[in-house]
């Protein structure tokens, strides 16, 4: 057993998992969002993407390129959702349907990942 | 990427994390934790945002103070922890930064990629320089002051180090690394396009033998210079197809000998293999007759034989080698006892050829002493003592790292001239006078620039063309000066090399084909002139016929119209 495969499965799969779980429910209802979740989503999709620096292989940098998207995705969202809140009118369902839409975005780069690394578990097996 | 970002993102890993980790407890914590407004009622935590935003100006210890309200102790408690972790974690990742940028296989990397990036970013002409002792810094001065690029390959840092320090026009990449092993040498960009010549002057002939069949098998014929201390690997080395070896000691010997039996021919190769811009070499003049060899070593046994088949005769003063054949007196020439037993009263000549300059100096001056009208020839192994030598007058002193370097370097830049002196090498006294006299005019008194000419459309575009149209271009038109064509240039061209014929010194009504190879010696303003009137169509005209011709396109069209029409009308006439 590999110690770092196995920090690194933890940290992709809890991105994904968390990140679903912020997902799912119906877009625009703003109560089946919670805030901490997504918090929570994007530490670890962070975590995820450091695990990856300097790993020289082709699915390394793969890897690399998904969870920044990831990233990138998730952090918009957050951006949106603290200007949404913070200005007069509040959170409204169009803001959080454009939130969730992002981690919908997010959560797919990291579905990519999850199935990258079992692809490479299998080849490894091999 | 590179190695070196690979290397760093590789450790920073760790406290990345790390800091991420502390981050989000400090984040996540402040957010909940309950504050109060103004008037100290309380109030639930301050949000997620709120949060990240001090946190982020507390961790990099900006400290804006207590934002958005003034915090509850609760909230201060939280701070206080955060503050310590946040640092802490901060501080972590600075440490592994700094101890990765003082770490030896860091530094080493980072160094690797600076040398790798100048060399695939080294877009002329280079050299390799293998072994940087003091032949090979001689070379390397050498080309800089020809303005040529080099790399520098040694396996001793202290080498490395000292080359760094030389000062030199254009700083040349160095690597510390075995020349022998043939990563090394293509990391020196032995494959590059630019690379044109290879120079092995390693301290061990193994690893120069290396360095010339890594160079052989890697780049057919590119030009490789071995320097060889063995007499039989010269041999060896040649089975290689036709690398240029130079043996140091038999070309010592072989010089020295030409100094003294034939110093007209001695003088013409000076000239020839002289660094371009140095003072022409003096001509000596040895006296024939009775000459003291003082040390029979590996040279010594070839000055000597020289020596005799130019007819002198030689008593040989040796210590270690007594008993052998040919040593004559047992001593060392530096004390009187030795030097007048071996008849210093009626020689005309001693030749000081020890390895030890400081043996050499002494009994250069003692026979001075002795025999104050004596001709001394002195061995110099040495170049820092160089002033010692310059202080006692010799008639004639050699180098040996000198010999090699300016060897390598004719040699290596003009390829050419190593078949040139493949035929001349029988040349008479009076003919070798003649072209000394004639090359020493070129340059002012000074050595003129040897370069070699290939008539190709790269290289000569313009006289390529004209032979195509069947306007003849013979060697006497290059060497009229395209400014005034009642002038010559100051150049000679030495040889043209057709196919595997020479014609060694070419009259001027030689004519060049497409394909011919031209060895050409004479100033740099002469090398500058020829170079445009083989390449501009409009000058190599002038040069041919001495008359000024228009540049465009449409003048042509209108002069071959008038030709055209003027023929015409003759035929027509008729």
């Amino acid at each position: 057993m590999n110690s770092e495969k196995v920090i690194f499965g933890f940290f992709i799969t809890l991105a994904a998992s968390l990140n679903f779980g912020f997902w799912t429910g119906e877009m625009d209802r703003i109560e089946l969002h919670n805030v901490w979740e997504l918090a929570g989503a994007i530490v670890v999709s962070l975590i995820a993407t450091v695990l990856k620096f300097g790993d020289r292989t082709q699915l390394g940098a793969v890897h690399l390129a998904t969870s920044l998207v990831a990233d990138v995705q998730l952090i918009a969202g957050a951006v949106i959702w603290t200007w949404a809140a913070t200005s007069p009118g509040g959170l409204t369902p169009a803001d959080m349907a454009l939130v969730v839409s992002m981690s919908g975005g997010a959560l797919l780069a990291n579905l990519i990942s999850v199935v990258l690394m079992i692809s490479e578990i299998i080849t490894a097996r091999r | 990427m590179n190695d070196v970002m690979y290397l760093f993102l590789r450790r920073m890993r760790v406290p990345l994390v790390l800091v991420i980790m502390l981050y989000t407890v400090s984040v996540f914590g402040l957010a909940i934790v309950p504050g109060q407004d103004d008037a100290g009622n309380p109030t639930p935590g301050m949000g997620l945002f709120n949060a990240f935003y001090v946190i982020s100006y507390t961790a990099t210890t900006i400290g804006f103070g207590e934002l958005p309200h003034p915090y509850s102790p609760i909230q201060r408690m939280w701070m206080t922890l955060s503050i310590y972790l946040t640092v802490t974690g901060w501080s972590y990742a600075v440490v592994t930064v700094v101890g990765l940028l003082q770490e030896p296989a860091f530094q080493n990397a980072l160094r690797q990629g600076r040398y790798a990036r100048r060399i695939r970013n080294l877009r002329e002409p280079f050299y390799i320089v293998c072994g940087v002792g003091e032949t090979g810094t001689l070379v390397c001065h050498g080309l800089d002051r020809l303005g040529l690029r080099f790399v520098v390959i040694d396996s001793d840092a202290s080498r490395i180090e000292q080359i760094k320090l030389e000062g030199f026009q254009a700083d040349p990449p160095t690597v510390i690394a075995d020349a022998s092993q043939p990563g090394n040498l293509t990391g020196a960009g032995l494959l590059s396009p630019h690379c044109r010549g290879v120079m092995a002057l390693a301290v061990d002939d193994a690893a120069n033998r290396a360095i010339a069949v890594t160079a052989r098998l890697l780049r057919p014929g590119l030009p490789v210079m071995a320097r060889v201390g063995d007499a039989n690997t010269d041999h060896s080395m040649g089975a290689f197809g036709g690398d240029m070896v130079t043996n140091p000691f038999e070309r010592f010997s072989t010089y020295l000998a030409l100094a003294v039996a034939r110093p007209e021919r001695y003088r013409m190769g000076q000239i020839l293999t002289g660094f371009p811009g140095d003072d022409l070499p003096e001509l000596h003049h040895p006296p024939r007759g009775h000459w003291i060899m003082c040390g029979y070593g590996r040279f010594g046994h070839g000055v000597k034989e020289a020596l005799t088949r130019a007819g002198n005769e030689v008593t040989v003063i040796d210590k270690l080698h007594y008993g052998e054949e040919g040593v004559d007196i047992e001593g060392t020439g530096t004390e009187s006892a030795s030097l007048r037993q071996a008849g210093i009263e009626n020689a005309v000549g001693i030749v000081a050829g020890n390895a030890s300059d400081l043996k050499n100096l002494a009994i250069a001056l003692l026979a001075r002493d002795l025999k104050p009208d004596i001709f001394v020839v002195t061995r110099q192994n040495q170049i820092s003592n160089t002033s010692l030598f310059e202080a006692f007058h010799d008639d004639l002193c050699m180098q040996p790292s000198r010999i090699v370097a300016r060897e390598f370097l004719a040699l290596i830049t003009t390829p050419l001239l190593a078949r040139f002196r493949y035929e001349i090498r029988g040349a008479s006294e009076k003919w070798s006078a003649e072209l000394a006299q004639a090359l020493s005019y070129l340059n002012a008194g000074y050595v003129p620039e040897l370069w070699g000419v290939t008539i190709d459309t790269e290289h000569a575009g313009a006289v390529v063309d004209a032979i195509t149209h069947r306007h003849w271009v013979n060697v006497g038109h290059l060497l009229v000066d395209p400014y005034d064509y009642e002038k010559p240039a100051n150049a000679l061209v030495l040889m043209v090399l057709r196919g595997d014929d020479s014609e060694i010194l070419p009259t001027t009504a030689y004519q060049l084909e497409v394909g011919d190879r031209l060895l050409i010696a004479g100033s740099r303003e002469a090398a500058r002139r020829l170079e445009l009137a083989m390449n501009n169509p409009n000058v190599l005209y002038y040069v041919r016929t001495g008359r000024e011709r228009g540049g465009g396109w449409i003048w042509h069209e209108l002069r071959s119209v008038k030709r055209r029409w003027i023929k015409h009308r003759a035929t027509r006439g008729h």
